[in-house]
């Protein structure tokens, strides 16, 4: 490797901004496109300063919008590069178009997405609207809860999007400013073993290569334009879990850390449940062991992967639980909410007879506290208990005015 | 190019311009390269037009004027010498004939219908009163 190595300690105090661009860093990002955008700019920023200071061989690209940034990154992993940038909310949403572009044109390129609320009105802070407004883009979306899985999930991002039987991009979730401005101890690999975990990048079907000439973002009317998405839903589909779990495997020899497509804390014998993302999962954990000591059989399911759908996982998890809290952290406007809907589509046509309710909280950066956890666990297991669900389907938590609820 | 089910095509609405290694391909000529099926050269867009050129080697001068202005390389040229039309790939569009600087011209349109041999053997005379 002709750059400078870095020294770092076995731990060290990153935020998870700093922490995904040290992970930039180390896999060696051939090109970052990027227009920076609160509270996802530390990222690039990063990348751009390690390029500067001899650390990384690549190229920055300034350019103009997000809608820019992507379709240069487009461009680059098209051409053969290993490709990543990060956003956030409107950044995200002027992306739009163009993930689309990249998943359908099968290019590895991974996006850091620092969760962050979407406008009107305009807002800064964290919420899950920029990650649900990606979800049907046909990217492959992992979630981060604290500093320390935003770095490492950048790692098996590369690893599960580059595989030649994947070749999907990839988001990596974080949460504005809980996790992305929030310092944290982070295990850190040497700059060995982390190139060494993505390895040199492998080309497919690139521009580069002169002696195989390729056309790519072509045109298909409805001869053809079917069957490539229905090509890209079945890869999705089939072969991204295997590959995930396959770098989780490869991650936990490496590093010791282990993740898993469904994060399951206490859910053994669980009666009650809340699923979960975000940091509101590590919030739940605490809560939740709280409640066992009151005596509630309380359980936390975090989701690892949004996209895809970990259907059977969760299936497989909620099975004998007894009631089940949802929480979306995104306005559903006008439907019950897009985890609540997905969990209640894996539990439909199964044996179970858990009593199911969904929460909108936290939008725009507002706090998921304890005392809120501490209600909800409770609300679930009074349900338990009454045998039926005894609030509205759809609840609000933390929102000021008389109490809104639907359904 | 046959329609194929979802799993029997490559991924990424990635398309080959040539089967196998293609070596020094812009000194290759046409009838050498091996376009790949999903190549448009292979695809005759010939439907796409109304009017077409009719060449007339009797009075051409290879000056290479039509193969130069031509939007679709439909001219066809060989050793700096005009060999005539792709009519595959032709659109009628009629700037050969335009820029064609013999008198008479060495390409005309005609409807696509016209029978070219006729059309031939009654070219029209060269011109006494344009320069």
């Amino acid at each position: 490797m002709a750059f400078d190595k870095m020294e770092l300690r076995d731990i060290e105090v990153w935020d998870g901004n700093f922490a995904a661009a040290q992970a930039l860093r180390q896999c060696q990002i051939d090109v970052v496109a990027a227009y920076p955008i609160t509270p996802s700019t530390p990222i690039v920023e990063g990348y751009a300063k390690f390029l500067a200071d001899g650390y990384v061989e690549g190229e920055f690209v300034m350019v103009e919008s997000e809608h820019a940034a992507m379709s240069g990154c487009i461009g680059a992993a098209a051409a053969g590069g290993r490709v990543a940038t990060a956003t956030s909310s409107q950044g995200f949403a002027l992306m739009v178009e163009t993930l689309y572009q990249a998943s359908g044109m099968r290019l590895p390129i991974v996006l850091n997405v620092v969760n962050r609320a979407l406008a009107a009105p305009l807002n800064v802070n964290g919420d899950h609207s920029d990650m649900y407004l990606g979800r049907d883009s046909g990217w492959i979306q992992l979630d981060a809860y604290c500093p320390q899985d935003a770095y490492d999930l950048n790692f098996i991002a590369f690893k599960v999007s580059e595989d030649h039987e994947v070749r999907l991009p990839c988001m990596v979730h974080q949460d504005g400013f809980m996790t992305s401005h929030t310092a944290q101890g982070v295990k850190t690999l040497t700059d060995d073993q982390g190139y060494g975990f993505v390895g040199e990048y492998k080309p497919m079907n690139d521009m580069l290569d002169f002696e195989h000439p390729v056309t790519h973002g072509v045109q298909t009317e409805e001869d053809w334009h079917f069957e490539h998405k229905a090509r890209q839903h079945n890869d999705l589909m089939t072969k991204v879990f295997p590959k995930i779990e396959a770098a989780f495997d490869a991650f936990e020899k490496l590093s010791g850390r282990k993740y898993n497509i469904v994060e399951k804390y206490d859910m053994d014998d669980a009666d009650v449940s809340v699923v979960c993302m975000g940091t509101s999962v590590e919030t739940a954990r605490e809560v939740a062991t709280e409640m066992r000591a009151k005596g509630i059989k309380a359980g936390v399911v975090g989701l690892r992967v949004i996209r895809p759908f970990p259907f059977m996982q969760i299936q497989e998890v909620l099975k004998d639980v007894k009631a089940i809290a949802v929480l979306d952290r995104s306005s559903p406007n006008g439907a019950p909410g897009m985890l609540f809907n997905e969990i209640a589509g894996c539990l439909f046509n199964t044996d179970t007879k858990a009593l199911l309710s969904g929460y909108v909280y936290g939008l725009g950066g507002r706090d998921l506290t304890k005392k809120h956890l501490v209600d909800l666990f409770t609300e679930l297991q009074a349900n338990v208990d009454a045998g039926k669900i005894l609030t509205p389907l759809q609840q609000f938590i933390g929102v000021r005015g008389p109490k809104l609820s639907f359904l | 190019m046959a329609k194929r089910g979802w799993d029997e095509f490559e991924i990424g609405a990635m398309l080959r311009s040539f089967d196998g290694v293609s070596n020094d391909i812009a000194t290759t000529l046409q009838e050498d390269r091996n376009y790949s099926q999903s190549n448009s050269f292979v695809a005759s867009v010939a439907d796409w037009r109304i009017a077409k050129p009719v060449f007339n080697k009797d009075f051409c001068i290879d000056c290479q004027f039509c193969w130069i202005y031509c939007p679709d390389m439909s001219i066809i040229a060989r050793d700096k010498k005009m060999i005539g039309v792709d009519m595959d790939h032709c659109k009628g569009c009629g700037i050969c004939v335009e820029v064609c600087p013999t008198n008479p011209k060495s390409l005309l349109m005609f409807p696509e219908q016209a029978d070219e041999e006729a059309e031939l053997s009654q070219w029209p005379a060269k011109d006494k009163e344009t320069k």
